[in-house]
């Protein structure tokens, strides 16, 4: 007779503990299997670390599955867990390739120099936002600071920005997901380190990307945003200025390789000096039009591949 | 010989399981206490009452969620108790046998339909409604969470409720036709009075169901930790206790102050659940002696 929530938690306990534990047992008869395989492959056979940003491990694991299998003697190891996770664990020689959604802190740089890490820098993938709404929304352009004052839930009607007399409805990712935070730290508090401005408690967090644009689909007073490879065509972008001065800028995948979209950011990979042999090889592979392809796919903004 | 042993086995296994499920009760609690109980040392209890969640910034304000449930779960029981307990008396007391053999296979089917379909069925239908009827902001609402979770509630209630209404002896509505009592009377003063006791346990599982279920709520009700004050709340979007434990666990860092919120908020929710179980069983337990009276 008892009780849903219960039984919820009693699952998460211990029903996937077998679960992880079967997991595990698979994992070690494949890692088992695999062994004489990487000791005849030699060098090229052991795994190259790749650990980091969550924002990008989506993409790293998409990159490496795909790369193994068109090279059977490549092996590569995806983690999560942080763009700083990633750089400590470069900096302590742990970790070959980090993933990262930022630039490398003077401190983290200082500190790399102190183990006797050079940490180089590759640019493999753009991330830009698109703030999408309904396509018979008359709004065309916004500013950033328009763009925090819509989303902190100060500007509440659509017609205090040259739009119809309808309320505002803000439409969010999770809390955790990685564009949720850039969002706020680069377009609410915009930019600003130290602002403590949260999203209007009104504003509709939704747990996926697709919940987002549905909504956006049917509902006129809607605004939201999302990677700009999530955008499909029913769904209207707002061209963006960082400031009340500034060109309105479309969000295309020509003006995010520019520089000229303000609501994007570069993705990094660093690696302990220029990468030599396997990790080089798939850095370039990486940047090819093939695996850039794949960034395509999974939202994020390709580099112009010369 | 052999007879009296197998009597002796099963015995004592139906008795081993009934003592199982104290058993486990008593453990989840423990394991939500275990988890949670840490909350109550990293968060002080004012921190905890206010009134923002947004974990990202430590802000565990837990009484939007809290409300946000309630009032979600209000709306199912309002939508699906009268519904739910007249169609049960519909088909147990008023439909010919041939609708009735038609009507409890297809609620019983209702009942296994995911709540994932259902979900979809409530964002891309009865949430355009919604906007476009009764002028809400966005169709994503309190209201959209609580018809969902009304129609989900429904085969719950209806099958057990028709079921202890079929489970009062043909001798009582006998005897009440039969003192003059009209169809109504026999029916509204007899025969579910006298059922009264699995007709609020099929309530029970109602709200039950309703209180804890997840998936259709996060799609529908939008996810908004607002407090829903006003009257007007229904038509705004809510966040309910479930939907911020389904959204936030799967990314939570073990052992933060953030997860162990999250498992007192577990705990809230089972306190919850057993209160209106206690409360039930304590009516039907005060009910049961009065009526006990009167009819023997």
């Amino acid at each position: 007779m008892i009780d849903r929530p219960g039984r919820w938690c009693y699952n998460l306990n211990s029903m996937h503990k077998p679960i992880a534990v079967s997991i595990l047992f698979i994992l070690l008869i494949v890692l088992a299997a695999c062994r004489p395989a990487a000791g005849e492959a030699g060098e090229a056979g052991v795994a190259i670390q790749n650990v980091g940003s969550d924002t990008i491990v989506n993409l790293a694991l998409a990159w490496a599955e795909t790369y193994q299998t068109q090279n059977p003697d490549a092996r590569i190891a995806v983690t999560g867990g942080g763009s700083g996770t990633g750089i400590a664990g470069l900096i302590n020689g742990t970790v070959n390739i980090a993933n990262a959604s930022r630039q490398m802190k003077a401190e983290e740089m200082e500190a790399a120099e102190e183990n006797g890490i050079t940490p180089v820098e590759h640019v493999i993938a753009r991330d830009a936002i698109a703030v999408i709404v309904h396509p018979s929304n008359p709004v065309d352009n916004l500013t950033l600071p328009q763009l925090s004052d819509i989303f902190s839930g100060r500007i509440t009607n659509w017609s205090e920005i040259g739009g119809e007399d309808r309320p505002i409805v803000l439409l969010s990712r999770e809390s955790n997901s990685g564009t949720h935070v850039y969002f706020l730290e680069q377009v609410v508090r915009l930019g600003d380190k130290h602002a403590s401005i949260l999203f209007s408690p009104d504003t509709l967090l939704m747990p996926s990307s697709e919940g987002i644009s549905a909504e956006v689909r049917q509902n006129p007073n809607s605004i939201g945003y999302d990677g700009l490879g999530y955008v499909t065509p029913d769904q209207k972008t707002i061209a963006v200025a960082a400031d009340a001065g500034g060109p309105f800028v479309p969000p295309s995948i020509e003006t995010v390789n520019s520089g000229a979209y303000p609501i994007a950011r570069d993705l990094y990979m660093y690696t302990n000096g220029e990468p030599q042999g396997a990790i080089a090889e798939y850095l370039n592979w990486i940047r090819s039009t093939e695996g850039q392809k794949i960034v395509g796919e999974l939202g994020f903004v390709p580099l112009e591949v010369e | 010989m052999k007879n009296s042993f197998y009597e002796t086995l099963i015995e004592r296994l139906i008795r081993v399981t009934g003592v199982l499920v104290i058993l486990f009760l008593a453990l989840i609690f423990l394991f939500l206490l275990r988890e949670g109980g840490a909350t109550f040392f990293e968060a002080s209890l004012r921190d905890l009452l206010r009134t923002r969640w947004y974990p990202n910034e430590e802000q565990f304000g837990l009484l939007p969620l809290v409300l946000g449930s309630l009032m979600v779960t209000l709306g199912a029981a309002v939508v699906s108790l009268p519904l739910g307990l007249l169609t049960a008396v519909f088909i147990a007391e008023v439909a010919p046998r041939w609708v009735r053999e038609i009507l409890k296979p297809f609620i019983e089917v209702l009942a296994g339909i995911p709540s994932v379909v259902l979900g979809f069925l409530g964002m891309l239908v009865i949430s355009p409604l919604i906007r476009e009827h009764l002028g809400a902001p966005t169709g994503l609402t309190a209201l959209s969470g609580s018809v969902m979770l009304g129609y989900m509630a429904l085969p719950t209630i209806i099958s057990v409720a028709e079921d202890a209404l079929d489970a009062v002896p043909k001798s009582y509505r006998d005897a009440a036709l039969a003192l003059g009592a009209t169809r109504w009377q026999t029916i509204w003063r007899v025969t579910v009075p006298a059922a009264r006791s699995g007709i609020l346990t099929a309530m029970m599982l109602g709200i039950g169901r309703a209180i804890g279920e997840t998936m259709a709520v996060m799609m529908v009700t939008g996810n908004a930790a607002r407090m829903p004050l006003t009257l007007n709340s229904f038509l705004m979007p809510v966040r309910t206790m479930t939907a911020t434990i389904a959204a936030e666990m799967g990314e939570v860092a073990q052992g933060s102050t953030h997860y162990h919120v999250l498992f007192a908020i577990g705990l809230v929710l089972f306190l919850v659940t057993f209160l209106i179980n206690l409360i039930a069983a304590w009516t039907i337990f005060r009910q049961g002696k009065r009526y006990g009276r009167l009819l023997s």
